[in-house]
């Protein structure tokens, strides 16, 4: 694989499986507010996803689909960070903050790339991710110095660094993920 | 052969599909009309890249065309091409009079919460700026929730991006 497959598929594995994490919020949010902005990030994350997954998809010859959902667990170039499930306030939060944090600094970097397609795509998901951060920022003013709020940071921080590809949360969750179109193999959706 | 206003007036009539009160072309996500014969080629341009609606949009477009006899190419370009300020001034108005605020213009940088919380926007229903925001998301990705205290109204506020 090339390395702008590769840079697609990171950005779009973690924003697909952000998304998928986040929604996971839907229904069961603390509040009405977050069950509606929770859903609407994790919308917008995998509308993200999509959108890199259909550039890969140009560059490898295949679709953006067949890349979310059909590869095995062990080609996923997402960071650990976005695989763990998190059903748990303090830490649902602590990771939208962290992970804000790293996919700016991407978006950043992407903005300024001398490929005209990729600059595009980063600029566009930029104008999206400017709310995202406002939420995120938002809830880590209010609950700093929270004892579990600053714990779930400690406990998180690390995975922000640690190396792409599935660990041991992934395996259940692609399971989840890929289990409607393994059932129907080859089916148009 | 069809002109490029005879395609560009039959696809103001496509309204959008989750605010029909507004057209697809006032909308600004209809771009680049170009006739090469039979064919006529559009260019769509999401809202947000996540909007569900982009693939209604796509088909009445191709459903729009074919109905002038044309060939129908409808491209999908997910690069930076749309903003709210490609929203067109009727379609403001209409967004307004349907009790949506339209976006305010897009500054230099990011919107950011200071400017959020700021006087700066008024309710569609009374005209006051006495307004503040409940959320940021709402039903759709483009729209935030913020309520009137000057009617005591919920509405509807269009995302800047």
């Amino acid at each position: 694989m090339n390395e702008r497959a590769r840079l697609l598929l990171e950005l779009a594995d973690d924003e697909l499986v952000v998304g998928w994490r986040d929604s996971e919020w839907t229904g069961i949010a603390p509040t009405l507010e977050e069950d509606v902005a929770f859903s609407s990030i994790a919308q917008n994350e995998i509308g993200h996803a999509r959108a890199a997954y259909e550039l890969a998809a140009r560059e490898l010859d295949t679709t953006a689909d067949a890349l979310a959902f059909d590869r095995a667990p062990g080609e996923y170039l997402c960071t650990p960070l976005v695989q763990l499930r998190l059903l748990d306030w303090a830490r649902a939060i602590a990771r939208r903050y962290l992970y804000e944090q790293l996919d700016r600094a991407r978006i950043e970097t992407l903005k300024r790339s001398d490929d005209p397609e990729i600059a595009a795509l980063a600029a566009k998901i930029d104008r999206e991710e400017a709310y995202h951060r406002i939420h995120a920022e938002l809830w880590a003013e209010r609950l700093r110095g929270e004892p579990r709020f600053e714990q779930a940071l400690e406990e998180l921080r690390p995975y922000v660094d640690a190396e792409r590809g599935a660990t041991p949360a992934f395996a259940e969750l692609w399971n989840e993920m890929t289990s409607v179109r393994r059932s129907a193999p080859g089916a148009e959706w | 052969m069809v002109t490029a206003d005879q395609v560009w007036a039959a696809l103001d009539e496509l309204p959008d599909p989750e605010i029909p009160v507004i057209s697809l072309v006032e909308l600004g996500v209809v771009r680049d009309v170009r006739i090469e014969g039979a064919r006529v080629s559009v260019t769509l341009t999401p809202t947000f890249l996540g909007c569900p609606a982009l693939d209604a949009m796509q088909r009445a477009l191709e459903s729009k065309l074919a109905e002038l006899g044309a060939e129908p190419v409808v491209e999908i370009d997910r690069g930076d091409g749309w903003t709210t300020d490609s929203i067109t001034p009727a379609g403001r108005e209409k967004l307004r009079a349907a009790g949506f605020a339209p976006p305010t213009p897009r500054e230099a940088s990011a919107p950011h919460l200071l400017q959020l919380q700021a006087k700066t926007f008024r309710c569609p229903y009374c005209g006051s700026a006495e307004t503040r925001l409940e959320n940021l998301f709402g039903p759709t990705p483009c729209r935030s929730i913020r309520y009137c205290e000057g009617c005591r109204q919920p509405f509807e506020q269009f995302k800047t991006i």
